[in-house]
């Protein structure tokens, strides 16, 4: 009697509380959940042992290791650039700011599949920016760097996007008087600035993070996908099912979802602390 | 602001405001940040267009008229355009009850609304593999080979009624991948304009539906609209998903990102951007669109201010 999950508290005197209800849950059960729960019931097909042979296996191992990676640096990167990108879009005027402001979104709207052969032409032996860099010995297309300025490319918004409206809300009255105290330029930015905007930094860099960690469309095409070396986690997964093995694809699949939802969590923590240093700020 | 440089014609650092930076600082900190851009947004971006023109404009428009392409480009119309409206439908529904109504379980049920989003694409492909495929949890009931209901099975077989490897699969795999972005955008909208005009309306003697079409639309149209320009894009642009549960049949069950694919795993290159300069131009037009909506929404709220 006490828990009466999705039943209002008070009576209201606006109409549709059921049917918008029962419509959204309907809807979420069978778009969502229901497909979600198949992941779960499929890989209690395999036995303990079995899953754990294949999640386990060299390659896999090895795509995780790399994923992460590669994620891990892509999303650092980003936080850099990213801040002093949302840094001149809110702090400076400059020719042209509203179309760059537009443009950050940019990875957002481009599918990932023309980002991905985009960036492996670029990038390739023949490309604007890879005969550049081949005379220097540096190879991209079919690498791990390549993989990583892929999972760059779709990163960044989210850092740009997160810092950016708590930069616009600080308050100037705290830079005014850590100068008046005697800090210098520098001083602020280390000791007053940052540490008000690392919750959103941080915000910023797990949503990168689990975005990249995910991404198949942007990386396949510079990858290469060799076997040990540049085969990123969703890729075992396709390969999988190009072999119908869908219990080992289903195994593999559970590791990544029980990593994305830690990682969800983490995000939902993290916009938590974010919004009441926002709050707190406003009193 | 900076009146006494003028007057005192002192040097301008000593009279810096103590909150900006030195203008070398800024010009570094402008040209790190424009560099960054050009290289990792720009450049593709021209890129695109000027691949897709490499062999002319004959060619370009030989690839686009390719009944292959045709295809391609009518089925990514048909999936944006069933799974745009129903999760447009499911936003309004979802963000009317988490707005205007107080429940348990509220909480519960936005965590879940984002799942989506946390799910890899091709994880968002394989969990309909898993429900509709051949080995899967209703394929089971569906498979010829040995149905639980035979006479759903040969109805389906007789209309040849595929769901994996076929039309409804790519349709279902969009609706999932873009599930939360209309939802996403009113509910925080929604919850900030809080309930008290719609009470107004009923108390006036409104009925539920006029009090809708009336009072809330007119207030959530910018940010409905927004949804539906980013779902769109989405919609039109899955790749991984997509590609999970199509089969890649081509003329039949290739998306434009699949055609893509498709075209430049054959070395046609140009062909490859040519599709592409199509889905770049629509990724162009949305920035566009999103960037007139705010604006837009921002006149709106300044005169619901003033008013």
């Amino acid at each position: 009697m006490s828990f009466h999950l999705f039943r209002t508290k008070k009576s209201s005197v606006l109409p549709g509380f059921r049917l918008t209800l029962g419509f959204t849950l309907f809807y979420l059960g069978l778009i969502v959940l229901i497909p979600l729960a198949a992941v779960f019931w499929k890989t209690s097909t395999l036995t303990w042992p079995e899953f754990w042979h294949t999640i386990t296996m060299p390659t896999a191992l090895a795509s995780y290791r790399l994923t992460f990676g590669a994620s891990l640096c892509a999303a650092s990167v980003n936080v850099v650039f990213g801040l002093i990108v949302a840094w001149v879009l809110v702090r400076y005027d400059f020719f042209g700011k509203k179309i760059v402001d537009a443009l950050v979104d940019l990875p957002f709207a481009l599918p990932t599949a023309v980002a991905g052969i985009t960036l492996a032409s670029l990038y390739g032996q023949n490309g604007w920016i890879g005969q550049l860099l081949t005379p220097l010995g540096i190879k991209v297309a079919n690498t791990q760097l390549g993989i990583f300025i892929a999972l760059t490319f779709i990163g960044l918004p989210f850092i740009v996007r997160t810092v950016q409206p708590v930069l616009e809300d600080l308050e100037p009255e705290l830079e005014e008087a850590a100068a008046s105290l005697g800090a210098n330029r520098w001083q602020v930015f280390w000791r007053v600035i940052l540490p008000m905007l690392t919750p959103a930094l941080l915000t910023g860099f797990a949503l990168a993070f689990a975005r990249a960690l995910g991404e198949y469309g942007s990386v396949i095409f510079i990858a290469g996908n060799i076997p040990m070396k540049t085969q990123i986690t969703p890729v075992i997964i396709m390969a999988e099912l190009d072999m119908f093995d869908y219990a080992k694809a289903t195994a593999i699949a559970v590791v990544m979802l029980v990593t994305s939802f830690v990682l969800l969590l983490t995000i939902n923590v993290l916009q938590w602390w974010t919004n009441r240093y926002n709050t707190t700020n406003l009193a | 602001m900076t009146p006494a440089a003028t007057t005192f014609h002192t040097p301008r650092a000593a009279h810096r405001h103590p909150t900006s930076e030195p203008p070398l600082v800024r010009r570094l900190l402008i040209g790190t940040a424009l560099t960054f851009l050009l290289l990792f947004l720009v450049l593709p971006l021209v890129f695109v267009f000027t691949q897709a023109f490499a062999k002319g404009l004959g060619f370009y428009f030989k690839t686009l008229a390719d009944p292959n392409a045709w295809s391609a480009i009518k089925l990514t119309l048909l999936a944006a355009g069933i799974a745009v409206p129903l999760n447009c439908v499911f936003g309004v529904c979802a963000a009317w009850v988490i707005a205007k109504f107080d429940f348990r379980g509220k909480n519960v049920l936005l965590t879940l609304i984002d799942l989506p989003f946390s799910v890899s694409p091709v994880i968002s492909g394989l969990i309909f593999v898993l429900v509709f495929g051949a080995q899967g949890w209703l394929g089971l009931y569906l498979n010829a080979d040995h149905p639980r209901f035979p006479w759903l099975a040969n109805w389906l077989n007789e209309h040849n009624f595929h769901i994996i490897f076929a039309v409804p699969g790519i349709v279902l795999a969009t609706i999932f991948v873009t599930f939360p972005f209309v939802a996403r955008e009113l509910i925080p909208l929604m919850q900030a304009q809080g309930r008290t005009e719609e009470e107004a309306a009923r108390v006036l003697g409104a009925s539920g539906w006029q009090t809708f079409w009336r009072v809330t639309l007119p207030n959530i149209k910018w940010g409905l609209l927004y949804g539906v320009i980013l779902c769109n894009a989405r919609a039109m642009g899955e790749f991984g998903a997509v590609a999970v549960v199509s089969g890649r049949i081509r003329g039949q069950t290739n998306t434009m990102p699949l055609h893509i694919e498709a075209l430049y795993d054959d070395y046609n290159f140009a062909g490859a951007f040519a599709v592409a300069s199509l889905l770049a131009f629509l990724a162009l037009l949305t920035l566009g669109l999103k960037t007139w909506v705010e604006y837009k929404n921002a006149a709106h709220n300044e005169t619901d201010l003033s008013a």
